[in-house]
């Protein structure tokens, strides 16, 4: 392009440096832009990974085998798409939701969920709001609980099963990453998936659902029985009201 | 075109790869208009729940990430590398380093997109928003970006001219900046072949993957289209760039502000204050170089203007450098805090996105194709009033569609925080709110359907033009200026 360069004489003293520094050496532009570039991300991210970045609580405990099946589940089916795991320090939002979201309660997040729409409501808060059998009864047909939902029905969550090894894998995974399971907890996947997923199945009888303790929405109903149930405890020690 | 490319640079055309441009463009057109179909099949089913179909493979959650990648990756990445192959052998003067190394990263580009479109309707899914792709597929990307960097600066490294154009400037900044947020943002404990966590957790995890997530539309559908406008914009209009000084204000301005802006996304989140703050600020300060490019390009045209009537390239292209100018300053906006505390989670956020991209993205990557297919295949554009009639379209389908989901967001993000006199929501039952969203959903799907209509049009007519009859002279292929 030096003809059009040619007509800009006026900014020749100001481009000579730029063209003698940069266009006529790559290696000097790239290393220079590559600088450019890397500045931000340092300056904000690094002071993540100090303790002062990143708030912790041992209120907070690492999901459990079957919570972990379920939380993969969400994690596959895109539920992030639509609801936030995210209560904005906003009156509004601790009316609608309940207490704001710290930043120690996503401590085990991985990946993190807080989402960037709500087309559905925020479940950041939904632990223990509603029965299990609310829960079964909205993932086959979100109208049944919810009369005008939008949601499609989740209805193969009923019958899909988990496997306890893929389980097990992702926990080795996690452990890999930082998560504090013991090896106890990564041996007694399969027990514990039984154990919680067993409450589960009879909690559901009781409000006349048959299920196995093995079936992909268990495993769902777990992992949102969980959520911000560490936090409710935490905050509940603080003296603040939930 | 090869004519002139010689006549202009004293350069026999036969040196450039115009083949790996070709097939390029034809991925474009094609993946274009299956990420716009996608687009609309979920747009419909927020209007319309029962289009979920009530098959796993086919709900919301599985096909937006399929959307969302479809029309950033492969109909923007393939625009991108159409115009870069295209524009950097000529203005480099040399053909590319390695016609191996731009086979392999063709081949293998189209091949992680369709990669894509078999794992999402999988829910095979890091959830991850914009880096959705299981830990193989993202292994796959960085080899395949590899190869197109290593191709990229050898052909700088060997061109026949001293100094480097603006318009190589803002490929360079794509091709590094674009690895080094991949890397770090996908940095994964496999647990299975399919399934993997990120090293990062919570916060941090939220933090890394914005940072990410905003530079991809800071690095992949920013920086390169600008260098798209500062090389097929100049050729269209004949006329040279209006400031030398102002693209490299703006261009450093540009890639050294833009990378802070990512906990812009987080604001009123648990990220620390300060680093909101900073995201906030520097999204601020941000309009500055982007309304510098947008000026470089709209000023290039002076003189030009009267041409706007009858072109349909520069038509597209002054729509599109205008909607970047309009997303560039509504973004700054929306990440002022008080002002995001309405717009978050809101549908206002997916009008803003849907600006810069059918507006600014969409536009200008066909007016590129309007502009190169016809010199490329050496042929006349088949239907030079079919791309006047797609430009109207496309125009009043992104008015629709912004407008409609300006008013939706802005109802939705009063309506959740509205407080009654009793001091309790005034709103309490969320599904309320929801259906009031109904009507605009409507109007947003007419809006995205005239769009890709639209798309289908500039497929239609660009492949006619491609099988058209031999031509060697017609205004179309015209010589155009040198570079």
């Amino acid at each position: 392009m030096s003809d059009e360069m040619k007509n800009h004489g006026s900014e020749k003293k100001y481009g000579q440096f730029h063209r003698r520094v940069f266009e006529a050496n790559i290696v000097n532009f790239a290393v220079w832009a590559t600088i450019a570039i890397l500045i931000g991300g340092i300056v904000e991210i690094v002071p993540m990974f100090t303790p002062a970045g990143t708030e912790i609580s041992p209120d907070v405990t690492p999901y459990t085998a079957l919570e972990v099946a379920g939380r993969d589940i969400y994690v596959s089916e895109g539920c992030y798409l639509c609801h936030s795991q995210w209560v904005r320090p906003m009156r509004a939002e601790i009316l609608r939701y309940g207490p704001w979201s710290r930043a120690w309660e996503y401590q085990y997040a991985r990946p993190f969920q807080l989402g960037s729409r709500r087309i559905g409501p925020d479940l950041h808060r939904i632990g223990g709001k509603y029965p299990d059998a609310w829960h079964y009864e909205h993932m086959r047909d979100p109208r049944s609980t919810t009369p005008g939902s939008v949601m499609p029905p989740y209805a193969w969550l009923l019958t899909n099963r988990i496997d306890a090894g893929d389980v097990r894998a992702s926990m080795v995974a996690l452990k890999k990453t930082g998560t504090p399971y013991t090896d106890e907890d990564i041996a007694g996947v399969e027990e514990s998936l039984a154990g919680q997923g067993g409450e589960i199945v009879g909690r559901l009888r009781e409000a006349g659902i048959e299920s196995e303790p093995d079936r992909a929405i268990i495993a769902v109903i777990a992992y949102l029985q969980r959520l911000g149930m560490d936090g409710r405890a935490a905050l509940q020690k603080q003296g603040i009201e939930y | 075109m090869e004519k002139s490319a010689s006549a202009g640079t004293g350069v026999p055309a036969a040196i450039y790869d115009d083949d790996i441009v070709k097939k390029f463009a034809i991925a474009t057109l094609i993946w274009g208009a299956v990420g716009m179909l996608v687009g609309v099949i979920i747009a419909l089913q927020l209007a319309w729940w029962p289009a979920n179909l009530g098959l796993p493979w086919t709900t919301f959650g599985r096909l937006r990430p399929l959307h969302t990648n479809a029309v950033i990756f492969a109909f923007g990445g393939n625009i991108c590398f159409t115009g870069i192959y295209y524009s950097m052998q000529r203005l480099l003067k040399t053909r590319m380093w390695s016609d191996a190394l731009s086979k392999i990263h063709f081949w293998g580009w189209q091949l992680i997109i369709v990669a894509a479109a078999v794992t999402f309707p999988l829910g095979l899914s890091q959830s991850r928003e914009y880096a959705e792709l299981i830990w193989p597929i993202d292994i796959a990307i960085t080899l395949i970006w590899v190869a197109f960097a290593v191709n990229f600066f050898g052909t700088i490294a060997v061109r026949k001219v001293k100094h480097i154009y603006v318009a190589i400037w803002f490929y360079m900044s794509f091709v590094i900046t674009i690895a080094v947020l991949h890397i770090v943002n996908s940095l994964a404990m496999p647990a299975t072949f399919l399934r993997s966590y990120p090293i990062y957790s919570g916060m941090t995890d939220a933090l890394v993957q914005w940072w990410y997530g905003h530079n991809a539309v800071g690095f992949f559908l920013t920086t390169p289209f600008l260098g798209l406008m500062y090389y097929f914009l100049p050729k269209a209009a004949d006329k040279p760039i209006y400031s030398y000084r102002l693209s490299i204000v703006h261009f450093w301005g540009l890639i050294f502000l833009y990378i802070w802006a990512g906990p812009h996304h987080l604001l009123y989140s648990g990220l620390p204050d300060w680093a909101q703050t900073l995201g906030m600020v520097f999204s601020i300060v941000l309009l500055a170089p982007s309304w510098g490019g947008m000026l470089n390009g709209l000023l290039t045209l002076r003189g030009a203007w009267d041409r706007l009537r009858t072109d349909p390239v520069l038509k597209f292209m002054v729509v599109g450098v205008s909607f970047y100018g309009m997303s560039t300053f509504e973004g700054p906006m929306m990440s002022i805090r008080a002002v995001n505390g309405l717009a978050h989670f809101t549908n206002w956020v997916v009008g803003h996105v849907h600006s810069g991209a059918l507006g600014w993205n969409g536009m200008l990557s066909f007016a590129v194709l309007y502009w190169l297919v016809p010199r490329l295949w050496n042929k006349p554009l088949a239907k030079p009033k079919m791309a006047t009639q797609h430009f109207w379209l496309a125009t009043i389908g992104i008015v629709l569609y912004t407008v409609s989901m300006w008013a939706a967001g802005l109802m939705e993000g009063l309506q959740w925080r509205a407080i009654g006199d009793g001091g309790q929501l005034a709103n309490p039952i969320f599904i309320d709110i929801v259906h009031r969203l109904e009507p605009f959903y409507w109007l947003r799907l007419l809006g995205g359907t005239l769009y890709f209509v639209g798309a289908l049009m500039a497929v239609y007519n660009l492949f006619k033009t491609m099988r058209g009859p031999e031509s060697v002279s017609t205004d179309a292929a015209a010589p155009v200026p040198a570079t």
